[in-house]
């Protein structure tokens, strides 16, 4: 238990020490915005959606807010009238929630930059649903016939080792420069070798035993495929989507940065930066982090789901 | 006599024929083994013990004569699912519990669930494994999984049991007890088995019959009745006739293997 707790706590303390320090040294040398604002700035950026409620409320947190908004910050009760007045008065927009009044200041970023994340998340989604789809696919038909997997497997292996984001271009002019489609065809492109070649490992790196086993008990090709093969697979099959998770969102953001929406996260932060708003920049770069992590840790829980039996989850 | 579960005829076997690394597996083998016979298959290492097994149970085709099982051809024999496999690792599937393990072959040969279930249940309670059912192979010592594996091959009470040094990489203790459990369970199934080891004890202890082999290209050279008394417990390994019986599995294989390491030969 302790040592469980342990896990948890040693990296949170290394990170807060490391935003203090980050903090630290960019006050005391001085350090430019333009090269690297404060953390404090950046979290500043995001942060800016205030709930300012009636001073005593409780018992309203379990409300569910049925609004656009998913995001918001309670402010402590008991703020001085005028502070509370002169927030009312910059014209923020001003709607009921749960019986108190939500406030949102123009000048936040964080409904652009969570606007944007949608909209990217939404493509680096449908692009790695696509090219698991299509590893799989392929995976499947070349452990089947095996004269296509000794005809296919070097391409599969040139092909990875292609820039395939340079093809990101290409892709804005075949299918629109606003269409998401042209950056979920990067992203399945880009996921579909690390996935095919994961899941066709797991299929075909059977035990020769296990093999002779099935074989013995004149097993037929279909129950070899589904009561061996696939889930000998399984394992393998999550790696790669591990690696797929971390790889859709760099190919959704690259994606954009050579053209998109204005409302994609890619071209967010190359506007923001041209406009030597780096405070905004990075905070729509950390929101980008936390989804490529809350991709990774989705991907890790469906892994202990559906491998109960798998030895790394060794209790 | 009823006739024999298996009759090896002539049986060659070349691996890489034609090549110049061409191996001469097996040669001129001929044997035959009748119901509820249990035989140990001994000889040196790459003598093709475990070759003449899967040629028996129709993993791999002799390059020459014939084999028969009940009657019918090895092929027929494994397509009407005559045989139980166990090898020397368990080769349980990581993904199965134990009972489903178990049931892995009655899956296959479409039992009705009820029917699996009853059996399952049967195999785990020969096999003393019923508190484990519910765990994976993982959670399991090395000689529990190989029981799992004995219980599995026996769950759909297959005429010929093919074991393939099935106790080989567990220790003495646990070797000596699986050894008495299975003697029990092939008491009670009345089942045909197969056994390949390299322990002349073991081979001795368990066996109706012991069958030498000689180094490669590997040849039948002995074939010695064990007259033990039945059932057999720990007693018989005390038994004076136990020794004798040893030690003429011993001078057989110091016969077979000098074929080869004349001179060489360890004491």
């Amino acid at each position: 238990m302790s040592e469980n707790r342990q896990r948890i706590w040693a990296p949170v303390l290394i990170l807060v020490a490391l935003v203090i320090l980050w903090e630290t040294l960019v006050t005391a040398f001085n350090i430019q915005q333009f090269l690297l604002p404060k953390p404090s700035a950046i979290l500043g950026n995001l942060a800016q959606i205030v709930v300012l409620g009636g001073s005593a409320s409780t018992g309203e947190s379990g409300a569910e807010p049925s609004l656009g908004n998913r995001f918001f910050v309670v402010l402590p009760a008991g703020l001085s009238p005028e502070t509370e007045e002169n927030l009312r008065n910059s014209r923020w927009v001003e709607f009921p929630l749960a019986g108190r009044s939500v406030s949102v200041a123009p000048g936040s970023n964080l409904t652009p930059i969570l606007a944007a994340s949608w909209f990217t998340l939404k493509e680096a989604l449908g692009g790695m649903a696509m090219g698991t789809l299509a590893g799989i696919a392929v995976a499947l038909a070349t452990t089947r016939w095996t004269a296509t997997r000794e005809a296919l497997l070097p391409f599969a292996i040139a092909a990875n080792s292609m820039p395939i984001i340079a093809f990101a271009p290409i892709m804005n002019n075949w299918f629109g420069i606003g269409n998401p489609f042209s950056k979920m065809a990067i992203v399945s492109v880009m996921i579909f070798f690390p996935i095919m070649i994961n899941t066709l490992r797991g299929l075909i790196s059977v035990d020769s035993r296990s093999l002779e086993l099935m074989r013995s008990y004149a097993a037929s090709d279909s129950e070899i495929l589904f009561k061996l093969r696939i889930p000998n697979a399984l394992p393998s099959l999550f790696s790669g989507l591990k690696v797929a998770g971390a790889l859709a969102m760099i190919g959704a953001i690259v994606g954009e940065y050579f053209g998109g929406p204005r409302i994609a996260l890619g071209v967010f932060i190359t506007q923001e930066a041209a406009l030597f708003r780096f405070a905004s920049a990075w905070a729509a770069i950390l929101v980008a982090c936390l989804i490529g992590i809350t991709i990774y840790l989705v991907i890790l829980l469906a892994e202990r789901l559906a491998l109960p039996w798998h030895p790394a989850f060794r209790a | 006599m009823t006739e024999p579960v298996v009759v090896l005829e002539n049986v060659d076997m070349i691996f890489g024929e034609g090549a110049a690394d061409q191996v001469h597996a097996l040669k001129k083998i001929n044997l035959q083994i009748q119901q509820n016979d249990f035989i140990s298959l001994i000889g040196p290492s790459g003598c093709g013990k475990s070759t003449l097994l899967r040629v028996v149970g129709d993993l791999i085709q002799p390059s020459s004569g014939d084999a028969a099982i009940n009657g019918k051809s090895a092929r027929q024999a494994r397509l009407d699912q005559d045989y139980g496999i166990v090898f020397q690792a368990a080769t349980l599937y990581d993904w199965r519990t134990v009972a489903k393990n178990v049931q892995l072959p009655l899956e296959l040969m479409a039992f009705s669930r009820s029917e699996r279930d009853r059996r399952t249940q049967a195999m785990l309670e020969l096999v003393e494994l019923t508190d484990f059912a519910a765990h994976y192979p993982w959670q399991l010592s090395g000689g529990m999984q190989q029981r799992v594996a004995i219980a599995r091959a026996l769950s759909f009470e297959p005429s010929i049991l093919l074991m393939d040094e099935p106790f080989g990489a567990l220790d003495e203790m646990t070797r000596e007890r699986l050894n008495l459990e299975l003697l029990n369970i092939w008491r009670k199934t009345g089942t045909t088995v197969l056994f390949v080891t390299h322990s002349i004890t073991e081979a001795v202890f368990l066996s109706t019959r012991v069958i030498v082999m000689s180094a490669r290209p590997g040849r039948i050279t002995a074939d010695i009745a064990i007259d033990l008394p039945q059932p057999r417990n720990s007693e018989t390994r005390s038994n004076v006739r136990f020794f004798e019986l040893e030690t003429e599995v011993r001078d057989a294989l110091r016969i077979s293997e000098g074929g080869r390491e004349a001179g060489s030969a360890p004491a």
